[in-house]
């Protein structure tokens, strides 16, 4: 029978990788992803699972250890945030061209510089292009189960790539909350205890990984990575509903709150959209149509899944925790509204940065912008995107 | 080198586990040193290999020279992808996934570019974590696979593209970064030096290397025709030379404790491996002087630490 | 994905292995770098005395041994470095220039 325990977000991910059964973890400590690393640390220090800890010199080197590991068929881990993924770049995105089933933590922080160890989605922003499977969970019940579908899903033999797990770091990762822990019998019955490469550095078989692409087969080879990522929502969707079977909780690409008749909806993503929540049922009460979208799976993108949830929408206003200077919104919004280009009737997308560097986005911060959104719908015109809480 | 080890050239085992049809230039000494270094490891091995010649050379698509499982990852991290691979082999042997009957040795590859510069973090890490496998660093003293530029195993007064000899400079200004040094550093077991001209020298280096409990360090003289502007058959010529003048001295640190495995009787001046190559060729009379100097002060310093 | 491959063009991306792996060690064998050379390595069997160093010392593995157990180059890869000219023990070997 699972229990339910009061524990801090980071240890209970730290119990999601031990109960699959990994095989090697190589991590470099970085605020605020320590806690998840320190306890894996202690569990294979303690014998409670089989694997092999590398403390590694650098985030660059964690993920090439991670390269070195999952290459020779190991099922690997590792964990980092803001900076040490920055630093990773040039590896994180060669993991995929190796199709190298990588589950890796991503503790959302803020990207240097100013300096700045709290919150946001900068980072994750950062990587959008790396071609890794991505999903953003919102609560510690979702950040553990989501460890466990994470190997399911990239070790399945039709997708064999890497995943990124994104939860909110000191907000997520430091909070302490009721999770509902599965027993390791009932993890086997979902996730094989063993991980079978495709394709393996073993002398039995020896292969070349790592070959020059030279430009005539390059594109080829992008494509093959293009397609197997897209594929991959078919599986990820799958392996979501045995687990939802098995267990009863259930992940969807696109969540939806209170969107039944909803005719401006906020779209969020990260664990702020509980927040979101909250001001929904308070605009509601206010007698507005609002809605919440939640975006769960970022990559790939779930295009289908969250037009079905627009079709009866006027007005989008985007909540983005990350920005991208220069252009013309934050990264999520352009994504939103490059998706609704061709949709019609036109909607509205409304586009707001909010939260950087964990700043509060409070109730009357998502009433404001859906306020503004209801402005824009009416006028027609949604640009340009505007700072929520910025002095000055 | 006793004369019974060249005439047993035709005694080494004749499996090539670098296939020929590999793109190196004629004469390439990193190549023959890689040639070599795998006849005496065999073919239970798994290799990481930093990009650089020795990668490009070997994996252009959709040919590969590889017989063996070989990866490449990036520039900086054979170090670290080697550990990877020798923990992953590790806790799969543990857990019954891996066979366990086979002795597979692993092997990271890396020129000096990726080793004394960008892999410089990446291999003390590896070597401090106490992993068990090889690293071997063929020297050409350059970036070669980018073009001829400087990196910091480039000697004293060599011109490169990026530290070239001008009207104001002679060259690279800097000594040469000792890499082996810094390897015994880490209080390894096993390092040592090599040179493809002495290939029964190179090799049982590489046995005990790869034999080794733990890492082991070795570090390969690797004449560059291309680079070096020296002739594609004077290559095994210049190694020799390297050796003869104490350019490069053949040593090996078994758990801190050195030697000599070749003292030639008497050095030859600097000057007769100068001249046979292009990058030294803007050279006056005094800075060969210096050179000899500091080659043959570097020289001493290590026969010193061998009679320890 | 097979190999030899006659022609890179008609390489499909649903035909690439999975991570572009190359499945087929030593493909490179299919490359004949022979036709790089100027110079071709031509070897007095009369002096030859069979030690093996111009096989230990070719960077890349164009020399074998023969049934006779001569030392030989193997044309089809052999880049006419002179490296086996230059370092063998008896000078039994010269460089002819290749003529097409």
């Amino acid at each position: 029978m699972s229990k339910r325990v009061g524990i801090e977000v980071s240890l209970s991910v730290s119990e999601a990788v031990k109960l699959a059964n990994v095989d090697c973890i190589a991590a470099y400590p970085i605020t605020p992803q320590t806690h998840i690393v320190e306890h894996l640390s202690e569990i294979v220090a303690n014998g409670e699972v089989d694997a092999e800890f590398i403390p590694v010199e650098s985030e660059h080197s964690a993920m090439s250890v991670c390269c070195g590991c999952s290459a020779a068929g190991a099922r690997t881990y590792t964990a980092t945030s803001s900076q040490g993924l920055a630093l990773m770049n040039e590896i994180v995105f060669i993991v995929p061209s190796l199709r190298l089933p990588i589950v890796m933590t991503v503790a959302d922080r803020s990207l240097s510089g100013p300096i700045s160890i709290w919150n946001d989605h900068t980072d994750a922003m950062s990587v959008r292009d790396c071609g890794w499977i991505q999903f953003f969970v919102e609560n510690g019940q979702e950040a553990f189960d989501a460890h466990l579908t994470a190997f399911k899903i990239a070790e399945d033999k039709r997708v064999l790539l890497p995943v990124m797990v994104h939860m909110d770091g000191f907000i997520l990762t430091h909070m302490i909350e009721p999770i509902e822990f599965l027993e390791q019998d009932e993890v086997d019955k979902f996730l094989s205890k063993n991980y079978t490469p495709a394709i393996q550095l073993n002398p039995e078989k020896p292969v070349t990984m790592g070959a020059v692409g030279i430009p005539e087969i390059y594109t080829e080879a992008k494509k093959a990575h293009d397609v197997v990522l897209h594929e991959s929502k078919k599986v990820i969707i799958e392996v979501w509903n045995e687990f939802a079977e098995l267990f009863g909780r259930r992940f969807k690409p696109v969540e939806t709150y209170k969107m039944e008749d909803a005719e401006i909806a906020l779209l969020t993503m990260g664990s702020y959209g509980e927040t979101a929540q909250i001001a929904i049922d308070e605009l509601r009460k206010e007698g507005e149509k609002a809605g919440l979208i939640k975006l769960r799976l970022w990559r790939p993108f779930p295009l289908e899944e969250f037009l079905d949830t627009v079709s009866n929408v006027k007005g989008v206003g985007v909540v983005d925790r990350a920005i991208t200077y220069g252009t013309t919104g934050g990264p999520l919004a352009i994504e939103i509204r490059n998706a609704l280009y061709d949709v019609e009737p036109r909607k509205v997308v409304t586009d707001f940065i909010a939260g950087l560097a964990g700043r509060d986005v409070t109730i009357n911060d998502f009433k404001y912008m859906y306020q503004k959104t209801k402005e824009a719908v009416k006028s027609g015109k949604a640009l340009p995107y505007q700072f929520i809480g910025v002095r000055g | 080198m006793e004369k019974y080890n060249i005439y047993a050239a035709k005694l080494l085992p004749k499996r090539e586990i670098l296939s020929p049809g590999h793109r190196a230039c004629q004469g390439c000494g990193e190549l023959l040193a890689v040639r070599q270094v795998l006849k005496a490891i065999g073919p239970d091995v798994i290799i990481a290999n930093a990009t650089g010649c020795l990668e490009i050379v070997t994996s252009s698509f959709p040919d590969t020279a590889w017989t063996v499982p070989w990866i490449h990852v990036a520039f900086e991290n054979a170090a670290a992808v080697a550990s990877g691979i020798e923990s992953a082999l590790k806790v799969l042997k543990r857990k019954g996934r891996y066979p366990s009957d086979r002795d597979i040795k692993i092997v990271a590859f890396a020129g000096d570019g990726g080793t004394a510069d960008i892999g410089m973090q990446a291999l003390s890490g590896a070597l401090e974590r106490f992993h068990n496998f090889m690293y071997v660093c063929y020297d050409n003293e350059a970036y070669m696979n980018t073009g001829i530029q400087r990196s910091s195993s480039t000697p004293f007064c060599a011109t490169t593209t990026t530290s070239p000899a001008g009207k104001k400079s002679f060259g690279q200004k800097t000594n040469k970064k000792n890499l082996p040094e810094i390897a015994v550093a880490h209080g390894i077991p096993y390092v040592a030096t090599a040179c493809p001209s002495y290939p029964f020298d190179l090799m049982e280096k590489a046995t005990k290397g790869v034999n080794t409990e733990g890492p082991a360090y070795l570090h390969i003289f690797s004449p560059c025709p291309t680079g070096w502007r020296s002739l594609p058959d004077d290559s095994i010529e210049i190694g020799r030379l390297a050796i003869e003048t104490g350019v490069f001295p053949l040593y090996e640190v078994v758990n801190g404790k050195y030697k000599m495995t070749y003292k030639p009787l008497k050095l030859k001046h600097v000057s007769e491996y100068l001249k046979k190559q292009g990058r030294f060729k803007h050279l006056t009379g005094e800075l060969i002087e210096e050179i000899e100097k500091r080659v043959k002060e570097n020289y001493n310093k290590l026969v010193k630490k061998c009679e320890i | 994905m097979k190999w030899p491959v006659k022609n890179i063009q008609e390489i499909k991306w649903q035909d690439l292995e999975i991570g572009m792996a190359i499945t087929e060690p030593g493909s490179s064998r299919f490359y004949k770098t022979g036709d790089w050379r100027s110079l071709r390595p031509v070897v007095d069997k009369k002096r030859c005395i069979k030690c093996g160093l111009c096989y230990i010392f070719c960077p890349d593995a164009a020399i074998y041994e023969d049934d006779e157990g001569y030392f030989v180059a193997n044309l089809e890869y052999c880049k006419g470095c002179g490296i086996c000219a230059k370092e063998c023990y008896v000078q039994c070997i010269s460089m002819v220039e290749e003529v097409v």
